[in-house]
């Protein structure tokens, strides 16, 4: 029983992972209308701008999480506005053709600068050990990412629900041409939004930088994690996001423990179910 | 007529190819045909049909297993290639009833999803699939029909033969069915699905045909390989392979028969060329990509028949 109990608080911990990676992709699909297959590669870029600052140039943690996301935020503008904006106009099929061509760009940038291998930096010292809970050790860190990931959907929920910039980008994502005739710069805020989930991503990757492997790969599969996330959701819905990340963070955590030989497969199995039964997602409309 | 020529010309100098190329040059026309029959049927999904598949190496790897498994229960040669299309032709009509219920992006996620599913199955199903280790062993077995022929293709050489006499009658075929009825009503519904409904056109069966016609395509493709490589491993089934037809096709040319057999070449051309200078030739893929999708959305076949890149 307390193994279970455990177990579930470790995948509470995967789970925010999952949350940060997935919340950026969905809000850009959710405004845009783009579904960014090179949304894990900033993910990984993310961890890899974090483990150079921290742990090769010894900067702040705290200083080294913001200035990788600043970082991936750059690297989304560019995305955004010297790419994506051309073709907007085509087919979905054509959006995830060019941000595809981003996932072989960053992944072997990636290994041109750091090398092919994997990183493992060491962790900040304040959150270095563990907490006994459930009879068990469990790791500070951990509970500082249940923290973080809980802390950030509450702040998205407030951004997305009491802000003014939150209600113009809800206002956009339900009717871009009524948005822009009240006097919304479109374009721009576009290139924001895409920012925004890029450093969403790079949040996710910066702060796991610490506790997960830092190798070139990543990206190509956090994007699979993200997408199922986002399907079992429902694409552009944030709540979804929310709770698919929890089921799918808790499913892997029990699934490794219950059943490890069909644990992928069942995650996929619940994927292609839902987008059969209910493809706008569980929290779809 | 300068067309038939042409490609009686390209298909003299394959038979020939073995007589002036070395070993490597033989291989790698191999991999070359495989990826052209692989993206062909791709293609009759992406380009005619208007469904952009993300998991197409499931059916290559489930024609590759397939193969693999029979070739090691029953060395023959052509059981195992034709048990390996009829078993990816199966799965591919299976998961077809279930993945035509979508277009646009919930079909690339739903394709994206089975192919995943494939792949799980052949990476941790150790019993069945050999697990990471995949299965090896596998024979190039003899050709062989019982108190008829029994032909060896245990040299590189010989084995290309088989492999080229199956691609040339494949992409005949393939020449003949886009072009039928068949083709037409195919483009007819990627142009128009309402319109195409309305003169009484069946878009789910005609759908469910494509994909399945796709399916056998990479089963084919995908059960040549084994006896290739005596070996099958996972990295067959996984996305990022479903991602090398959707590269070759982009590359060649969308809108036209050609264009992935064209692309199919272009492929590995650039890649043999860039890896001389790199190792990171997936880069400049990548940013090939880029250009391709920003202002040669046509590809390479449309920018020399002068048709026109956008479509």
């Amino acid at each position: 029983m307390e193994t279970l109990a455990f177990q579930g608080l470790v995948g509470l911990s995967l789970a925010m992972y999952l949350w940060l990676l997935s919340a950026g992709l969905t809000i850009v699909f959710g405004v845009l209308g783009v579904l960014n297959f090179a949304h894990g590669s900033l993910f990984m870029l993310g961890a890899y701008f974090a483990f150079t600052f921290y742990g090769l140039w010894g900067i702040n943690f705290w200083l080294a999480i913001i200035l990788s996301l600043s970082t991936v935020g750059i690297v989304g503008y560019l995305m955004e506005r010297f790419f994506l904006r051309h073709i907007y106009h085509l087919d979905h099929a054509y959006q995830l053709l060019l941000t595809f061509g981003f996932i072989l760009i960053f992944d072997d940038a990636v290994k041109m600068v750091w090398g092919g291998v994997a990183k493992i930096p060491a962790m900040p010292g304040f959150f270095e050990g563990t907490v006994p809970v459930f009879g068990r050790l469990f790791p500070i860190y951990n509970i500082f990412i249940i923290g973080s990931g809980l802390l950030v959907a509450l702040l998205l929920s407030m951004l997305f629900e009491k802000t003014w910039w939150g209600k113009i980008v809800r206002a956009s994502a339900s009717d871009r041409e009524m948005a822009s005739a009240i006097g919304v710069n479109i374009p721009t805020l576009f290139t924001g939004v895409f920012i925004f989930g890029a450093m969403l991503a790079a949040l996710g990757g910066a702060l796991g930088t610490p506790v997960r492997v830092v190798a070139p790969g990543i990206g190509a599969a956090m994007i699979i994690q993200a997408f199922i996330i986002t399907v079992i959701g429902g694409l552009g819905n944030l709540k979804g996001a929310f709770v698919g990340a929890m089921i799918v963070g808790i499913l892997s955590a029990y699934g490794i423990l219950l059943f490890p030989v069909f644990e992928l497969f069942l995650i996929f199995v619940i994927m292609a179910v839902v987008l059969m039964v209910k493809p706008q997602g569980l929290f779809g409309g | 007529m300068k067309k038939t020529l042409m490609v009686l010309i390209l298909i003299a100098i394959l038979i020939l190819l073995p007589l002036f190329a070395g070993k490597y040059v033989i291989y790698m026309t191999i991999h070359i045909l495989l990826l052209s029959l692989f993206s062909l049927g791709f293609n009759l999904l992406f380009g005619y049909t208007g469904l952009l598949s993300f998991g197409h190496a499931g059916f290559y790897a489930v024609g590759a297993y397939a193969c693999a498994k029979i070739l090691l229960a029953a060395p023959s040669l052509l059981v195992g290639i034709v048990g390996g299309v009829i078993f990816a032709g199966l799965v591919s009509l299976l998961l077809g009833l279930l993945c035509i219920r979508h277009t646009r992006i919930y079909f690339s996620m739903l394709t994206l999803c089975f192919g995943m599913m494939i792949f799980s199955l052949a990476w941790k199903w150790r019993d069945m699939t050999g697990g990471d280790d995949g299965l090896v062993g596998i024979p190039r077995a003899p050709l062989e029909i019982p108190g008829l022929l029994r032909i060896s293709v245990a040299a590189m050489e010989s084995y290309y033969y088989i492999v080229l006499v199956f691609s040339i009658l494949a992409i005949f075929i393939f020449y003949r069915l886009v072009k039928s009825p068949l083709g037409l009503t195919l483009q007819g519904i990627r142009d128009s699905e309402t319109r195409a409904a309305c003169v009484g056109i069946s878009v789910r069966n005609y759908r469910l045909i494509s994909f399945t016609i796709a399916g056998l395509y990479a089963g084919l493709a995908g059960a040549l390989l084994p006896p290739l490589e005596n070996t099958v491993t996972p990295p067959v089934a996984h996305w990022s392979h479903s991602a090398e037809p959707v590269l070759a096709t982009l590359l060649g040319g969308i809108y036209t028969f050609a264009g992935p057999i064209v692309g199919a070449f272009l492929f590995y051309i650039i890649k043999d060329i860039i890896v001389r200078f790199t190792e990171y030739w997936l880069i400049c893929l990548g940013v090939i990509v880029l250009v391709l999708v920003l202002g040669f959305r046509g590809g390479v076949v449309s920018i020399f028949s002068g048709k026109g890149g956008t479509g």
